[in-house]
């Protein structure tokens, strides 16, 4: 496989749940997630219960997938950041640590210029965070590991899952 | 890639379905969002053309139950069949845990599928993969038009390693889930052995 799997735990979901919390307060947002780049959702902050989540997830993914393909037509590595305007409400879209896209909602309430200055300091703790998180997920490739909830299923397991 | 969330006991694997232009892979994902319990479906999306054509993908959310103690939920997608849009296809196979090939069975169609076929292998190469080493089925769509090739005839252009296949009608839902069933299995016994 080309990328290792990536792997959370709640220790590591804590922190980076401290962080988009901090950030939804700071950057004066009303829903911040964050998305891994294949369309995951990995955690959502404010109001969440708004949305529809995993499409959400799906969409952002598609749409840094296709301007990350328009920067690479042109000659650069990806396109870091998009803001979608609305009416009301508006997105902000980033790449942190080239792997997960951070998306932050907020209307009238705050600015352009406040939430790209939050997300940018955010952006570099999350960025460590992450760091940390691929390194334990490399090394858990190499060693295997023995807590890895799916090493013992067995056929009946998977035979259950389509019975319903 | 599958994505493993401890914290919340998840488990999340992306299917991709691969074909030639109008073989039927977003009917596969309309029949699976019918037939599917609105409790274990989320919403489906489709972004196409205005003759439905799809544009860019169709994106459909299953969640298929627990697995010891794990949710295991799968992303399907599909990608625009038609030749030119081969940028966007090679986006949607990022992170992909297992491939679904929908040929169209019509004898006129034989060299789209080849086609596909050939772009599949070459754009999952792109991104590091090898079709060989997926979690890879094959369906046969289209069983019941009347001008569609004996599958002794499709699978040796279109399967000569053999993986599992199946015979579909997808407007009726034929072979429709046998196809899923598969693919999902494929993926969660490559997750046992892979880790």
């Amino acid at each position: 496989m080309s990328n290792p799997q990536l792997v959370i735990h709640e220790e590591e979901l804590n922190e980076i749940n401290d962080v988009i919390g901090r950030l939804l307060n700071e950057a004066n947002s009303k829903v911040i997630f964050l998305v891994d780049k294949n369309g995951q959702l990995i955690s959502g902050v404010g109001e969440t219960e708004r949305f529809d989540t995993t499409s959400l997830a799906s969409l952002t993914a598609g749409n840094i997938a296709a301007t990350g393909g328009l920067a690479k037509l042109i000659g650069e590595k990806e396109f870091s950041i998009l803001f979608h305007e609305g009416e009301k409400d508006n997105l902000h879209i980033s790449i942190v640590a080239g792997r997960v896209i951070l998306v932050v909602l907020f209307d009238s309430r705050s600015s352009l210029g406040l939430v790209r200055l939050r997300v940018k300091k955010s952006s570099d703790e999350l960025a460590r965070i992450f760091e940390k998180l691929m390194k334990k997920s490399e090394e858990r490739e190499k060693r295997g590991s023995p807590d890895f909830p799916f090493a013992e299923i067995s056929d009946d397991d998977i035979d259950n899952l389509f019975s319903n | 890639m599958s994505f493993i969330n401890y914290a919340s006991r998840e488990i999340n694997c992306k299917i991709v379905y691969y074909g030639p232009g109008l073989c039927g892979k977003t009917t596969n994902l309309q029949f699976i969002y019918q037939q599917t319990a609105p409790d274990a479906k989320g919403k489906m999306i489709s972004l196409a053309t205005e003759t439905e054509r799809t544009l860019f993908f169709d994106f459909l959310p299953l969640s298929l139950g627990e697995i010891r103690g794990f949710k295991t939920r799968f992303h399907l997608y599909t990608v625009p069949g038609q030749v030119f849009y081969d940028a966007s296809r090679k986006l949607i196979l990022k992170g992909v845990d297992g491939v679904v090939f929908v040929a169209d069975s019509q004898e006129e169609r034989i060299d789209a599928n080849i086609e596909s076929l050939e772009n599949l292998r070459i754009n999952l190469k792109e991104q590091g993969y090898d079709l060989d080493k997926l979690p890879y089925v094959v369906q046969y769509n289209k069983r019941d038009l009347p001008g569609s090739m004996p599958v002794e005839e499709l699978r040796r252009d279109l399967n000569p390693t053999g993986v599992p296949e199946f015979e579909a009608c997808a407007t009726t839902g034929e072979g429709v889930f046998e196809t899923l069933k598969a693919v999902a299995k494929l993926i969660l016994i490559d997750l046992k052995k892979g880790r």
